[in-house]
């Protein structure tokens, strides 16, 4: 058993007078992909965003209940979200790259953290997350040509690298894959794998396929429930829940 | 079987060929003819339209950018301007342009014997109608600026009255000297022989775009040059003023404020003010500017302040509309990777919009350069802009007018030859707002990227 990165209890979200999420009590382990299925608007994005405090954005969106990453309340008042998001990295459902050089999308994040005291040291960096993110072979040679240039599998790996070059503990993902073609999302989904062994992944996907192929854990959330959470394999092929089971023959959803 | 043949089976809808139009497809296809019928003849009276508005500008304005200049070698008499001979500026200065009038006069007159041209005129006094009043002004500056030039006979190129003018550029006929009792057809007479000995010249107006306002009587030598740069210190405030401001408010209202009744209410009252009629903003810059905060009236500063009240709106609406169009991946993408909002907003959102508010704040520039209603009632209309600023305080603080001011004053006098040099102006202006909107053009094109 690896220790808990985020533990999450009684969390609640109301967009306006919507109650989004209802209740949600999870533990997300560290050094596993945990995935989020269920179907469109069951609240595993919203669930998603409240572990990066993103929803802040957001005015109507009001959280309730307790998340704590490595034991510390990330909704306490001390907590500048900010700090928050260079721990907990996100990628989006559409690659969305600056319209800027390939470099200087790598390395914006550690720019304004100020993880680099020189041009060398900068260097370095991009080029860790650019091999982190499965760019470097592709993008060594055309560093300082425009990042939305790329392909939109190659734009993903590249919102990946930005992602992982603040060096973060939890990378969010939220249907990473959705713009992409199969074989780019074959390569989003090895690297993904290959996260696993430094961050907690967790992904939001809307392909059960894609949750059993990269997840070990699985929770299912259905009209703003966390329905079940267990083990990937225990889901998919026997899951407790009559609901689940309706989902992943896909009666519902 | 046999049977079913015999039944008397309904006629099965007969099969439409795709090579014949039906009727209902037939109407659709007329309409669609119809509306674009109405589409090009409307763009055919709106080129009709801006042909003619831009034929006639032309057609009446090119007129001013041309003057009539005697050519004569002035006599400069010492007898007559420096009695004490000792060449001393301020002995000098005491001669007025009366002192200067005869010398020109006999100047003219002297040519014209020279020439023996055959005219009644027979006296130097006669010469008075060809020549401007503002020549003796013309002379009398050089002898000042250089007093060596006494006693000498310089070559002068001195302004041609205003209806000798005319009448070398078709605006004074022979027909209507009946009722003009500032020329006779003796002087045209006379006009006519001069310009064939090459004495009379029409040349370029160089006066006319940098030259100062002149008063009524002087049309001849009137330009736009000081109202250029009244307009010119008001376009710098309005610049300085509305571009921080605008772009400020704007950033805080899309991106930060939230969302209340409050801001709805400032958001409805911004667009509200963008349709207030600008001489409301003319009477508020009355009261607040120079009747309760006492600065100078006619002065740029205070112009440039009522416009600057005028421009904010344009400058907010357009740069909320292009802060709206920045996709907002890009804000999360820039929260995601840990940026404050502020940095989300500075780093990414702005240079993209970049364009959208250069080109609002170029296009409300334009507008308020054409501006002339708040003008009016602080002062700068009704202003004769006869005197450069002599710096840039006084530039922002000294009476002036504007470039639009400066036409309305032209196109109100009773002179005829202001009526071209009102047209003429106008083309002046055109000229510096087509010059702006180019620069929005090649401003977006530059700062334009895709996302």
């Amino acid at each position: 058993m690896t220790e808990v990165k985020i533990a999450a209890r009684g969390v609640q979200v109301y967009y306006g007078d919507t109650h989004a999420i209802k209740d949600v009590d999870v533990d997300i382990e560290d050094k596993t992909v945990t995935a989020f299925i269920g179907p469109s608007g069951c609240g595993k994005s919203t669930f998603l965003r409240c572990l990066n405090r993103m929803n802040d954005t957001i005015d109507v969106a009001r959280v309730t209940g307790d998340i704590r990453i490595d034991g510390e309340d990330i909704y306490d008042k001390r907590v500048d979200p900010v700090q928050l998001r260079a721990k907990v990295g996100m990628v989006f459902q559409k690659p969305n790259p600056f319209p800027k050089s390939i470099y200087d999308n790598v390395a914006y994040g550690p720019k304004i953290h100020g993880m680099a005291r020189n041009k060398g040291e900068l260097d370095e960096i991009v080029e860790r997350a650019l091999r982190r993110g499965a760019l470097w072979d592709e993008a060594k040679d055309r560093l300082n040509e425009p990042g939305t240039g790329l392909s939109g599998g190659q734009q993903q790996r590249l919102c990946i690298a930005r992602a992982v070059a603040t060096e973060p503990e939890v990378l969010l993902m939220d249907e990473p894959c959705s713009a992409l073609d199969p074989i780019a999302t074959a390569q989003v989904e090895e690297l993904i794998d290959e996260l696993r062994q430094d961050y907690s992944v967790v992904i939001v996907t809307h392909s059960m396929q894609q949750a059993a192929r990269v997840s070990q854990k699985t929770a299912f959330f259905h009209l703003g429930n966390l329905v079940e959470y267990d083990e990937t394999g225990k889901i998919f092929t026997n899951p407790e829940d009559s609901r689940t089971e309706s989902y992943i023959t896909g009666r519902i959803g | 079987m046999t049977d079913a043949t015999t039944l008397d089976v309904p006629e099965a809808p007969r099969k439409r060929s795709l090579t014949t139009v039906d009727s209902r497809t037939q109407k659709r296809n007329s309409a669609e003819k119809r509306f674009r019928a109405y589409g090009i003849s409307a763009i055919l009276i709106g080129i009709f339209f801006l042909v003619v508005l831009l034929g006639s500008i032309l057609f009446n304005g090119v007129g001013a950018f041309q003057q009539t200049f005697i050519n004569v070698p002035v006599y400069l008499d010492p007898a007559k301007l420096d009695k004490n001979g000792e060449r001393n500026v301020e002995d000098i200065k005491k001669v007025s342009t009366f002192g200067y009038t005869p010398l020109i006069q006999n100047a003219v007159f002297d040519r014209v014997t020279e020439l023996g041209i055959d005219t009644p005129l027979d006296s130097a006094k006669d010469m008075k109608a060809l020549i401007s009043a503002s020549a003796a002004a013309q002379v009398r500056d050089v002898v000042i600026a250089d007093p060596d030039l006494i006693g000498e006979t310089v070559e002068f190129r001195i302004l041609a009255a205003s209806r000798v003018d005319g009448y070398l550029k078709d605006r004074v006929f022979r027909e209507d000297l009946a009722r003009d009792k500032n020329i006779d057809a003796v002087h045209l007479d006379l006009t006519d022989a001069l310009r064939e000995a090459g004495v009379i010249t029409k040349t370029f107006n160089t006066d006319f775009i940098f030259g100062a306002d002149a008063s009524e009587s002087r049309a001849e030598q009137a330009g736009l040059g000081v109202s250029m740069l009244g307009s010119f210190f008001m376009m710098l405030v309005v610049l300085i003023l509305s571009l921080p401001i605008g772009v400020a408010a704007s950033i805080y209202l899309e991106e930060f404020a939230p969302q209340n009744r409050f801001t709805d209410l400032i958001e409805v009252n911004i667009s509200n003010l963008a349709a207030v009629p600008s001489i409301v903003f003319g009477i508020l810059g009355l009261a607040v500017f120079i009747q309760f905060a006492h600065l100078p009236q006619s002065a740029p500063l205070v112009g440039g302040l009522v416009l600057t009240l005028m421009t904010l709106p344009t400058i907010i609406i357009s740069t909320r509309a292009s802060l709206k169009a920045v996709p907002p991946s890009i804000r999360d993408a820039a929260l995601g990777v840990g940026a404050s909002k502020m940095q989300s907003v500075f780093h990414h959102v702005l240079p993209l919009a970049m364009p959208g508010i250069l080109t609002g704040t170029i296009i409300g520039l334009a507008q308020a350069l054409g501006e002339t209603a708040p003008l009016l009632l602080i002062g700068m209309v009704g202003y004769i802009a006869t005197n450069y600023p002599d710096g840039l305080a006084s530039g922002f603080l000294d009476p002036n007018s504007a470039m639009p001011a400066q036409i309305y004053e032209w196109a109100k006098r009773a002179d005829p030859a202001y009526y071209e040099r009102a047209w003429g102006g106008i083309i002046i202006l055109l000229v510096f707002l087509l010059t702006m909107n180019i620069i929005a053009i090649i401003l977006r094109r530059r700062f334009e990227r895709r996302w």
